[in-house]
C-alpha cells in the first residue's frame, strides 16, 4: 500500500505506468486471461524519476508485492540499487513473499512501515521481532505521502546498499 | 565502470524468469512490495555523427531480421482484452494524429515481426537518445518514427513504453530494432561486472550525495 504515492513523493514527473505480459511460461496461477492458446496476464507498474546530476539519472518502480509476480522483480533487480518494501502495518503479513524474496536475492532492501488511520501500531523492533528481519536490515516508519519521509526512506536505503557493498 | 558513452550491444544474457516454488510462510500474499529503485548514468551525447568510428551504429551487429535470433510463435493477442499501458495522468509526448490506415500499435506483436524478445536484453532503465537526423526517420516504420521523436530528449525504455503506450517487452524490441539500425542510442545501466552488474561504490556515492541534495 501506497506505492503510487511513494514514487509521486520523491518523482520529478507524475508516476507513470508501464504493462509487462507474463506468458503462461512464468504465470501464476490466478488472475489469468486466456487469449488464443497462450496463457497471460499483464502486470502494472508505476515508475519516477529524479535526476540527481547532470549525467545520473535515479528510476524508482512500483510493483506489487505479491510472489506472482516474481518475475518481474526478477527483471528489476539487476543492475538495482535495492528496494524500499512498504508494509502497510494493518496486514503485515502481506509483506512475507517480498521480504523473502530480497533476502533470497541478495538484493538490499528497507523495510517502511506505512502508518494507515494517522498512527504507527507497531515499533520497528516489534516487526523486526513479528517479521524475524535481521539486524542489519533497516526498518523505518514513513508516511508515503510526504516527500521528506520518502526522500529519507531513499537516503537509507542507499545507506545500506554501500554498507553492504563496502563490508 | 560509472558512465558508459554512447550504444553498445548488451551482452544477450536473457535470464529466465525466476523460480521461486515457496513461499515459506505460507501466507496469502498481497500488495506491499515496493520496487527497487534503480540507478542510471549517461553521458551527455555531443555532436554524435551518424556512422563515425565508435558511434553507436558501428558497436551494433549487423543482422538482418530474424536472422540469429530464434523466432518465437506468433503470439496471439487480443488487444480488446489487452488493457493498453496508461500513463497514471495523461502526460503523453506531443505526436501527431495516428494515421487511421495502418495502425501498428493494434497488433503490437505483429509489428515486432512475431518476436516476443529483444535480441539483447535492455535494461528497463536503459536511456535511449536519438542519434538519427529527421530526415532518415522518413520510410521508418510509424512505430519506430515515434520512438525517434520522443527520445530526441533522452528516455528510458519504461518511459518509451509508458508514453507511447506500447507494451514493456514490445518496446525493448523496437528500441533494439533502432539501436541496431544505428537511430538511436542506448546508455547502458553501469555497474561492476565482477559483482554481477551491481551498481560500484563511487555510484552508490553519486546516488547518495545526490539525494541528500534533492
Ligand atoms: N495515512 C497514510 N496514507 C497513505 C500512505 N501512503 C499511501 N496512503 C494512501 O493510501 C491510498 C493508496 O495509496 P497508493 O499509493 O495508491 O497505493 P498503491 O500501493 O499504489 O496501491 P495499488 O496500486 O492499488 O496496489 C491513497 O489514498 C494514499 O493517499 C501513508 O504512508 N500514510
Ligand atoms: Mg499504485
Amino acid at each position: 500500500m501506497g506505492k503510487t504515492t511513494f514514487v509521486g513523493a520523491v518523482s520529478e514527473i507524475n508516476p507513470l505506468r508501464t504493462e509487462a505480459v507474463m506468458t503462461s511460461a512464468s504465470a501464476g496461477i490466478d488472475d489469468l486471461t486466456h487469449t488464443g492458446d497462450k496463457t497471460t496476464t499483464t502486470v502494472a507498474m508505476d515508475f519516477g524519476r529524479i535526476t540527481l546530476d547532470q549525467d545520473l539519472i535515479l528510476y524508482l518502480f512500483g510493483t506489487p508485492g505479491q510472489d506472482r509476480f516474481w518475475f518481474m522483480w526478477d527483471d528489476l533487480v539487476r543492475g538495482a540499487i535495492g528496494a524500499v518494501v512498504l508494509v502497510d502495518t494493518r496486514r503485515l503479513a502481506d509483506c512475507f513473499p517480498a521480504v523473502d524474496y530480497f533476502e533470497n536475492s541478495g538484493l538490499p532492501f528497507v523495510i517502511a512501515l506505512n502508518g494507515f488511520d494517522g498512527h504507527q501500531p507497531y515499533t520497528p523492533d516489534e516487526v523486526r521481532e513479528a517479521l524475524q528481519i535481521g539486524p542489519d536490515t533497516p526498518i523505518l516508519t514513513t508516511d508515503a505521502r510526504h516527500r521528506a519521509d520518502a526522500k529519507s526512506a531513499l537516503i537509507t536505503l542507499v545507506e545500506h546498499a554501500l554498507m553492504a557493498r563496502l563490508r | 565502470m560509472a558512465t558508459p558513452t554512447g550504444g553498445h550491444p548488451y551482452n544477450g544474457d536473457q535470464r529466465v524468469p525466476g523460480e521461486h516454488g515457496d513461499n515459506r510462510f505460507g501466507f496469502p500474499a498481497a500488495s506491499g512490495g515496493q520496487g527497487p529503485g534503480q540507478y542510471q548514468p549517461y553521458q551527455q551525447q555531443e555532436h554524435q555523427q551518424q556512422g563515425a568510428p565508435g558511434g553507436p551504429g558501428s558497436e551494433w551487429p549487423q543482422q538482418q531480421p530474424g536472422a540469429g535470433w530464434p523466432q518465437q510463435p506468433q503470439q496471439r493477442h487480443d488487444t480488446s482484452q489487452q488493457p493498453r499501458i496508461q500513463p497514471v495522468q495523461q502526460r503523453r509526448a506531443p505526436e501527431p494524429a495516428k494515421p487511421a490506415a495502418h495502425n501498428p500499435l493494434v497488433r503490437p506483436y505483429a509489428m515486432t515481426g512475431g518476436r516476443t524478445r529483444p535480441r539483447y536484453q535492455l535494461a528497463i532503465e536503459a536511456l535511449v537518445s536519438t542519434t538519427a537526423d529527421p530526415a532518415r526517420l522518413q520510410g521508418q516504420l510509424p512505430e519506430h518514427q515515434r520512438i525517434c521523436r520522443l527520445c530526441i530528449e533522452i528516455k528510458s525504455v519504461a518511459e518509451v513504453s509508458a508514453l507511447l503506450s506500447i507494451p514493456l517487452g514490445v518496446a525493448r524490441i523496437l528500441v533494439a530494432d533502432l539501436a541496431e539500425a544505428g537511430l538511436v542510442a542506448i546508455h547502458q545501466p553501469g555497474g561492476d561486472e565482477a559483482a554481477g552488474g551491481q551498481p560500484d561504490v563511487t555510484l552508490l556515492e553519486r546516488v547518495l550525495s545526490g539525494l541528500r541534495k534533492l
